[in-house]
């Protein structure tokens, strides 16, 4: 069970009765004024009890709650979309979301992962994990921005890149290097946002950008807490031990300078108000494109050269 | 193979080292049963190296090449902020001297005790790299045993020419990962050099043995680029587009 999901519960149902006594409170004979206030004092109480301060574990299941807004609810909100499908070599691949679209009436490339919403949609999307074909989509969307000179927009929220047998015939590794390598070299402005679960290499591959947003309870991780738990201790059930561990909040990651933007959620979580929290996200793209499309080309990619050349290194 | 055995087996004797100064922070204050830093002491001694990448200068059959080579004797050759960063300066130092790049990795990927700022070595590699051959620069890497993760999703797969190691296990995902996500026997070549092969994701696997005499014609096919190393490598052949 999602321990957000778990915390939240007994705030729900208060939020509930608050509505039914609002919605009756007409019908009845006595006055429910002072018991609804209470009620919703009590209500604004519990929840900065419970959501005022996030542990690094609760975020990472806040960046994973089953209602928090995936890939496909953002590009829903641009002015248009129109989804360019496949690698042009083997496959379509559903969990990662890519094509044309505007912006704000500004012509760009969005490309987002996306975990599926109900079980039919998240098998079909494989939980959000891209296979080779998925990042090899990435690749060619990434070059046509390129080539015609228009901003690279993605979307963060993959738990990992797929580990299964398939994609590694496929060639899993050389996937995701030549994404990574293919963001590196685009002459054209590139901003990424994580929205849910940066989870490693599988993350980075549509992350290596001009200006990294990041929703201020998703992560962003080196390896996912139950995978880092297996790898150093042999037992996934020391996630929540490892996500203490791991620095892979929003404002650790700003403070280390690998993330240049938070963006602010609603208390209670980006799912409390979707529409509110994506508009939030576009302005704050919005407002880096801005920026950086006055950037000459071979300054933006010597800026983004010294961005990441400088991550890690002495002082 | 330690990597001064490597180095050893690989280079004329002119191996100059750089970047050996390098020395890894802990930038996360991470610490479970040992903090990171012991974990450090203890590896350093175990392994007698510094850290897990030894970097530098050197000739390979007479061609001149900046050369790494990753140890999986020192935290299992992952890649953290030293890592990272002696790489990125051999390829700065590759393009401004204008030598062709040798990488020979080995690596379980990106390091868990530096976090994110380990993940970022990928990118930093990735655009160094990148630069290196933007402006001309061969790189060729070899895949020892094992390379995987954030090591192979990056420069190592970036490379002009990628060559790996007989028997070598090379993958993105750990044996061990897809084994518990998927639940079933996986082939029995399944990650090995050969496999990979076999799929078309590698160039060439070569015998250990082998490696030297084939790495010195490597290294000579790439050296028409930009006249790159070329100039000593004068073995009677012409390099055609040599632009001295």
């Amino acid at each position: 069970m999602n321990a957000i999901v778990e915390r939240e519960r007994g705030l729900l149902e208060l939020e509930g009765r608050i509505a039914d006594l609002k919605a009756h409170a007409a019908d009845q004979p006595v006055d429910l004024t002072a018991e609804i206030q209470m009620l919703e004092q009590k209500y604004a109480q519990i929840q900065r009890d419970i959501f005022g301060h996030l542990t690094p574990w609760q975020r990472v299941n806040m960046a994973r709650h089953p209602k928090r807004p995936l890939g496909s609810a953002y590009l829903a909100e641009l002015d248009q979309f129109d989804e360019l499908h496949g690698d042009r070599h083997f496959g379509d691949d559903p969990a990662i979301i890519g094509g044309f679209a505007k912006l704000h009436g500004r012509r760009i490339i969005a490309i987002a992962q996306d975990k599926g919403v109900d079980t039919k949609e998240k098998v079909h999307r494989n939980f959000g994990m891209p296979r080779p074909e998925g990042y090899r989509k990435v690749q060619r969307l990434v070059r046509l921005a390129g080539h015609l000179g228009v901003p690279v927009v993605t979307f963060v929220d993959t738990s990992g890149a797929d580990p299964g047998i398939a994609s590694e015939e496929r060639a899993q590794a050389e996937a995701i290097a030549q994404s990574i390598a293919a963001l590196a070299e685009v002459p054209v402005p590139i901003v990424a946002t994580v929205i849910g679960e940066g989870g490693s290499g599988g993350a980075l591959a549509l992350a290596l950008a001009d200006h990294v947003i990041m929703l201020e309870h998703s992560v962003y991780s080196v390896a996912s807490p139950e995978g880092c738990a297996a790898i150093l201790w042999g037992d996934a059930a020391k996630a929540e031990e490892a996500a203490a561990r791991l620095r892979l909040t929003s404002d650790d990651l700003l403070g280390f300078g690998i993330v240049d933007e938070i963006v602010p959620e609603p208390l209670g979580g980006a799912h409390r108000d979707p529409h509110g929290t994506i508009g939030n996200v576009l302005s704050s793209i919005e407002g880096a494109l801005t920026r950086l499309v006055t950037v000459p080309a071979g300054e933006l990619r010597a800026r983004r050269y010294d961005k990441f050349r400088g991550i890690g290194s002495p002082a | 193979m330690h990597a001064f055995d490597r180095i050893a087996m690989l280079v004329d004797s002119d191996f100059v080292e750089i970047g050996g100064d390098v020395m890894p922070g802990d930038p996360l204050g991470w610490s479970d049963k040992t903090s990171y830093p012991q974990k450090l002491e203890r590896d350093r001694e175990k392994s007698k190296l510094s850290e897990g990448v030894v970097c530098g200068f050197g000739s390979i059959g007479d061609i001149p090449v900046a050369l790494g080579v990753m140890d999986f004797n020192f935290r299992g050759g992952t890649m953290g902020t030293v890592v990272g960063e002696r790489l990125v300066r051999l390829f700065e130092g590759a393009r401004d001297r204008k030598l062709p790049v040798l990488v020979c990795t080995a690596s379980g990927g990106a390091r868990m005790e530096e976090g994110m700022l380990a993940l970022m070595q990928m990118a930093k590699t990735t655009v160094a790299l990148q630069r290196f051959r933007d402006d001309g620069g061969y790189a060729v890497t070899v895949l020892t045993d094992p390379t995987t993760g954030g090591v192979s999703a990056s420069f190592a797969f970036q490379a002009d020419v990628i060559v790996a190691e007989a028997r070598a296990a090379i993958g993105f995902a750990g044996r061990r990962v897809i084994e518990q996500t998927i639940r079933q026997k996986l082939p029995e070549n399944f990650q090995t050099a050969e496999f990979l092969l076999e799929h078309g994701a590698i160039d060439m696997v070569s015998e250990r043995s082998e490696l030297r005499a084939l790495l010195t014609r490597l290294l000579d096919y790439g050296a028409g680029v930009r006249g790159a190393a070329a100039s000593s490598a004068t073995n009677g052949r012409t390099t055609a587009g040599a632009s001295s």
